[in-house]
């Protein structure tokens, strides 16, 4: 199995979520991450879907998405050819014998702090996937109070726009 | 399904004008014209030439059967459980190829219909539901009959809708309809809030549908058609693999003139039973776990199966790994994602039924005409399934005991000829009734396939009768089956809808019973309805008969079988329930059991074909 990244539009209408996810929930497919939002236009929303499967079983959920009345186009992102990122936010244990030690490892990441407290620093992380898991593999040891992390959302490199075609269609 | 298979019928604009309720609000009336939500719905079903409705009233739907009455163009058929109206309309839809459509109230009204959606879904049934919800300001209250059935329903329908703005009514049925009827037909819902049916709107027609996702694909396939006409032309063992599709595309006619072209045998599934005449010499009957030899076999051994309109479904390929593993694979259907889906196509074709064989027949036979490239010649081929054909044709010894079922029900195909209707509910008598009845045209033969929906059939032949009024419609029913919808009897006498329901009537969940009469030791668990076997009947089959008011007949004896059927066939101001009371232990055969390979086809228990020293 391997991780397959989708960018899926679709109208932007009560119910969508539901579809899409009772879709992969029923077909037996896991969702490894997911993000929503609007676009550029506003009657269309996007969605970042990361699965977790092989080539032919990823050609039967696209197929299956497509089939959705209010999706509107459905992309594999090729990992090499897009540009991913997602954001996470960390609360770690931080006194003052570990409060430097954690700022230093931070700033290797290009991480922000966005909330300090006593014994508490909350660090914002944006990048890809493995990036945020090398930081959070560092910042385990000090000790992870909470953790939240967003879908990954991604986006071709280059001009071409797959919104534009698909709204030309429509 | 394409539009040219629809018959002719009146435009909107002929329609609309003849049953236009008054307007709500008096005064000289504006165009777009001032309506109620629930007349905007009732105005918009007559532009769609919707002519019949099954449903039943409640709460929440309320506003629509009032402007509903005074429709002269659409007949409301009242129920008595919405499950009815669901098979009703699939019924009516599988006989005619129009749209069926059903109506239930919120909550327990919708819920009841989630059975008749997800069978419409899983065999291809152009059908619209309409159902009330409550008021939008109540929605998610947990208010009185309150169900979220759109939620519900999303897996099991083409798409649905919840409308709580009356002006989107008339845009809604439009979109239901025609994603309903187009590209792989199925079942669309339209949730309506009572509110949205109270309130004052604007009605006209047509309206703009805004559908930017849904485009059922044709695409452009030429490089395929020469791909799959050199496969044919190359195969040595070719079958044509034949489904449902054809059915629903109105396919049937071209199908049998690629069969006389090409001279390659053909195998109908149970959704396709009727496509290609069962008289016609290369019809080598039904594949899968109860198919004939000849069909099971020839797949089997195949090198080419052009299957076209079919999705490889477990019941007809058995063990997949072990499924036709000589054969390319030509693919051809509507929706892409039965391509490939459970077997990898080598020749993938995205495209209406119709269009596909039209191609292929043209392709062919320009190929024929083509003196430089050898003919395809199959006659070895045909020459080995008709030998199966004649070898393991489909049979069944008579009981000496009792009535034999096959017997009855060979007996009805035969006295009530082609044109008629044949419904039957899931279970021995439906794989009988596939079997022993020789369907000469599609849309003869209604069941639940995809879904096995016991219940099925005394409902589907209601709408099928209303649909086909001229034609003699067939519930062919089990005891199990009848006793799970036969409460539309009642609807039947009241309308005036002459079915025949032929009960075959083993006393037990026949087919239940054969799989505990065969793996597990001959423990009857739970399937013993004591509905015949040692003169216990409860229920009384013709007693209930006659309760409803319909005709009730008892047959016990095979020499009272014509006799009951001619009555049957006489009898047309009522409906008729005749009881045959068969033998119980008559098993279906041939039968792959559950999970083995296709070649391990059983034709009668314990009794393997054997196959000759080429095989």
């Amino acid at each position: 199995m391997s991780k397959h990244t989708l960018s899926v539009l679709v109208e932007n209408k009560p119910g969508v979520l539901a579809r899409i996810a009772g879709l992969f929930s029923r077909r037996g497919f896991n969702i490894d991450s997911l993000a929503v939002g609007p676009t550029e236009h506003s009657d269309i929303s996007r969605m970042t879907v990361v699965v977790d499967v092989d080539a032919l079983p990823l050609e039967q959920v696209t197929k299956q998405l497509n089939k959705l009345v209010e999706v509107l186009k459905v992309v594999e992102l090729d990992p090499v050819q897009a540009v991913q990122s997602q954001v996470v936010l960390v609360k770690v244990r931080a006194d003052v014998t570990t409060r430097s030690h954690i700022l230093e490892t931070a700033e290797l990441f290009r991480a922000r702090v966005v909330d300090v407290a006593h014994d508490s620093l909350t660090i914002e992380c944006t990048g890809k996937a493995d990036k945020v898991a090398a930081l959070l593999a560092l910042l385990e040891p000090f000790g992870v109070r909470e953790l939240v992390q967003s879908g990954v959302v991604g986006v071709g490199r280059g001009p071409r726009s797959i919104t534009d075609r698909s709204l030309r269609t429509a | 399904m394409s539009d040219s298979a629809t018959p002719v019928r009146p435009s909107p604009a002929d329609i609309a004008p003849q049953s236009r309720p008054r307007p709500a609000v008096p005064g000289p009336t504006p165009a777009p014209e001032q309506v109620t939500g629930a007349q905007s719905l009732v105005m918009s079903l007559e532009a769609l030439g919707v002519d019949t409705v099954f449903g039943i009233p409640g709460g929440a739907i309320l506003p629509a059967y009032d402007p509903l009455m005074d429709s002269k163009t659409v007949r409301h058929i009242l129920v008595r459980h919405e499950q009815g109206a669901g098979h009703a309309a699939e019924g009516y839809a599988a006989a005619t190829g129009r749209v069926g459509v059903c109506m239930a109230t919120s909550g327990p009204g919708a819920t009841n219909l989630v059975t008749p959606l997800a069978d419409a879904y899983m065999d291809s049934v152009p059908i619209v539901a309409i159902t009330g919800q409550v008021s939008s300001a109540s929605i998610g209250t947990d208010a009185f009959q309150e169900a979220d059935i759109r939620g519900i329903t999303m897996p099991i329908t083409k798409h649905n809708y919840l409308i709580t703005n009356p002006d989107d009514i008339p845009r809604a049925l439009a979109e239901a309809f025609h994603v309903a009827r187009s590209g792989r037909p199925g079942p669309v819902l339209v949730d309506i809030s009572k509110d949205a049916l109270q309130k004052v709107t604007t009605f006209s027609w047509p309206p703009t549908t805004d559908l930017p996702g849904y485009r059922p694909v044709t695409r452009p396939h030429s490089k395929q058609i020469r791909e799959a006409t050199r496969l044919i032309t190359a195969a040595h063992r070719p079958v044509i693999y034949a489904g449902g599709g054809i059915v629903r595309a109105g396919a049937s006619a071209l199908l049998r003139e690629l069969v006389d072209l090409t001279q390659i045998p053909v195998v109908t599934t149970l959704m396709a039973r009727g496509v290609v005449p069962d008289t016609h010499p290369l019809n080598l009957g039904m594949p899968g776990m109860h198919g004939t030899v000849a069909a099971v076999t020839a797949l089997q051994k195949s090198d080419l199966l052009i299957t076209i309109g079919a999705r490889f479904d477990d019941r007809v390929t058995g063990q997949l790994s072990t499924f036709a593993l000589g054969a390319k694979i030509i693919h051809a259907d509507i929706d892409p994602a039965e391509i490939s889906k459970n077997r990898v196509a080598d020749v993938p074709i995205v495209v209406d039924a119709k269009e596909v064989i039209g191609d292929l027949i043209a392709s062919i036979r320009s190929e024929q005409q083509d003196q430089s490239t050898p003919a395809a010649d199959y006659a070895q081929w045909r020459a080995t399934t008709r030998e199966w054909q004649e070898t393991y044709p489909l049979g069944y010894t008579k009981d000496e005991e009792g009535l034999s079922p096959q017997f009855v029900i060979e007996r009805i195909g035969e006295i009530s000829g082609p044109e008629a209707i044949y419904a039957s509910g899931v279970g021995q008598h439906q794989m009988w009734a596939a079997q022993f009845v020789k369907y000469e045209r599609p849309n003869a033969w209604l069941n639940s396939g995809g879904a096995g929906t016991m219940g099925y059939a005394v409902p589907a032949a209601m709408g099928a009768k209303v649909g086909e009024p001229d034609r003699v419609v067939w519930a062919i029913d089990g005891d199990g089956c009848f006793q799970m919808t036969n409460q539309e009897l009642a609807t039947c006498v009241i309308n005036q809808i002459p079915i025949k329901v032929a009960i075959i009537n083993n006393s037990s969940l026949g087919m239940v019973r054969q799989w505990q009469t065969l793996f597990y030791n001959q423990r009857y668990s739970n399937t013993d309805l004591h509905t015949s076997a040692g003169q216990v009947r409860i229920p009384d089959f013709v007693k209930l008969a006659d309760a409803y008011g319909c005709l009730g007949i008892r047959v016990e004896r095979e020499e009272d079988v014509d006799a009951a059927i001619r009555l049957a066939l006489e009898t047309n101001d009522r409906p008729v329930v005749i009881d045959f009371v068969v033998h119980r232990d008559a098993m279906v055969w041939p039968m792959v059991p559950s999970g083995v390979s296709n070649d391990k086809i059983l034709n009668a228990r314990g009794a393997a074909p054997v196959w000759d020293r080429e095989d």
